[in-house]
């Protein structure tokens, strides 16, 4: 076990080894790709405020953590909305086939549209705040969670339903307690692509316009100049969105342990 | 005690694909079945006895004839019938204690009198110490074991019965007909049991209606109770391979038939 991580964590070793190396001996110009310990020096400096760090001391307003925070409220609300949302669209179309039939092809359309497209249209409805980037996030992450709700909640077993009403079930029980848990594992998949799509869209959207979260953030330092602190910041965020993946992957197999 | 009788009367069925031509699945039914009486459903594949069956669950509307179990006409599933069905339909996410006690719950009975009943039932199918696994745990003779405690549970009047050891390997099977029969000896039923299999009908069953090919007629009821002894000594006698046989025969043609059919 021990040895089968140590393994797997090579790869990304020789990585980190190859980025510190390669600038060094000017393989790739340093301005353009500073050393990983650049980068790490910069990222501490990042956490104090700017201390240590000529630029960040100097022109930096708010820290990695503020930044932080405002992207998190985007993305808890964007992604928390979505899944609230998503799961009661995605059943509600699975129960009742008028609603279906009008809301279907809507779906089905918006699905393999590219989700960036949708935030300079919410910051023209929305403004340049937070507004803005929660929506984008939602609307981008709503599609997948919708999807696998109704698929889920479309090929729950006929005869659970069956054995559920015989032992005196109401709809809504039906609802709670035999079609939510059943396509429970499609919902559990579904979010999970649409946690990946929700850092996408909250970087893309921070990037563009802003004064807040850590998009913002990377895109202010690019155009300062400031690299090592702007991969920095591109190595937060990928090291966020890799634990919030597998944190997640953790939650979904306790929760889904009955399938074993 | 309430009367459990069930009738069926003059009941059609007609199955409406989504896609194509509507099928007759099911020609003017009617059959009684008496209190505490365990009557087969015997046919081939397609013949609608299982479509018959949801029909008496209340799980499909009743268009054409009636049903009625102790004189009450059925309009929508109840806990008056307990189901059982041949892939189990447990919920998989709850135990086998959570699956048990789901229709108390329903009931609204206090949670220390469902925990006692829920001990009852595990030891009446001899699941004891896997009151806290999940389904997924257990082999198919063992969850079939789980899906009738949780069917008896709520002391249904009848048990309605879909081909139940349909997917359970031949040893199995043989066991938990025995189990079967001593649970009806336990806490008797009037039970509407569906199979294709003709032993299995003739070994369970007081009475074995036999249905025609679709669309699905009754053919002819054949009396199975053992005339003298227990079931356990009536499998070694000639009364009961005369009657597999003649069961066997009369289930032949229609079984042929719907075969042509495909």
């Amino acid at each position: 076990m021990t040895n089968n991580v140590v393994v797997r964590y090579i790869p990304l070793l020789l990585l980190a080894i190859l980025w510190e190396i390669a600038p060094r001996i000017h393989f790739v110009d340093p301005s353009e790709l500073p050393p990983l310990s650049a980068v790490l020096k910069a990222w501490w400096s990042l956490l104090l405020d700017g201390e240590g760090h000529t630029f960040l001391a100097v022109f930096f307003k708010g820290s990695l953590w503020s930044n932080g925070v405002s992207s998190f409220i985007n993305w808890f609300f964007g992604l928390g909305g979505a899944i609230v949302i998503g799961v009661f669209l995605g059943v509600f179309m699975a129960r009742y086939q008028t609603f279906d039939d009008v809301v279907s092809p809507l779906v089905k359309a918006l699905y393999p549209m590219p989700k960036s497209a949708l935030i300079p249209v919410m910051i023209l409805w929305l403004g340049l705040g937070a507004g803005s980037k929660i929506a984008s996030i939602g609307l981008s992450c709503l599609l997948p969670v919708i999807l696998s709700t109704y698929n889920g909640s479309r090929g729950v077993e006929q005869t659970l339903i069956w054995s559920a009403r015989s032992l005196g079930a109401t709809d809504r029980e039906l609802l709670w307690e035999v079609i939510l848990p059943s396509a429970l594992p499609e919902i559990l998949a579904g979010i999970r692509n649409a946690v990946a799509i929700s850092f996408i869209v909250l970087v893309a959207s921070e990037l563009l316009v802003g004064q807040h979260g850590l998009g913002y953030l990377i895109s202010f330092l690019g155009e300062g100049g400031v690299y090592d602190a702007m991969f920095a910041v591109v190595v937060t965020v990928s090291a966020l969105g890799f634990a919030a993946d597998r944190a997640y992957l953790y939650f979904m197999r306790r929760t889904l342990i009955w399938r074993e | 005690m309430t009367s459990s009788g069930i009738s069926f009367n003059g009941v059609s069925h007609t199955y409406r694909p989504p896609r194509g031509r509507p099928v007759l699945a099911l020609d003017g039914v009617s059959l009684e079945v008496k209190d505490r009486e365990f009557v087969a459903l015997l046919g081939p594949s397609g013949c609608g006895k299982s479509t018959l069956l949801y029909l008496l669950g209340g799980f499909m509307p009743v268009e054409t004839g009636t049903i009625s179990v102790a004189g009450k006409t059925v309009t929508g599933p109840g806990p008056d019938r307990g189901v059982v069905f041949q892939n189990f339909a447990l919920f998989p996410w709850k135990t086998v204690q959570q699956n048990i006690v789901y229709g108390l719950e329903k009931q609204r009975m206090p949670k220390p009198e469902r925990e006692k009943r829920a001990q009852e039932l595990i030891e009446l199918v001899h699941l004891e110490g896997f009151g806290d696994s999940y389904p997924s745990q257990l082999s198919g003779g063992m969850k079939q074991r789980v899906a009738i405690a949780r069917t008896l549970a709520i002391d249904p009047l009848t048990l309605l019965m879909d081909e139940p050891f349909g997917a359970l390997d031949a040893q199995t099977r043989t066991l938990m007909h025995e189990e079967l029969l001593a649970i009806m000896r336990r806490t008797p039923k009037t039970v509407v049991f569906v199979t294709h299999d003709v032993r299995e009908a003739v070994y369970l069953a007081d009475r074995v209606a036999v249905m025609t090919a679709r669309p699905g007629r009754i053919k002819e009821i054949v009396d199975t109770k053992p005339s003298t002894g227990s079931r356990a000594e009536f499998i070694h006698t000639q009364e009961y391979t005369e009657k597999v046989d003649y069961l066997w025969n009369l289930v032949r043609d229609e079984a042929i038939k719907a075969q042509g059919e495909h």
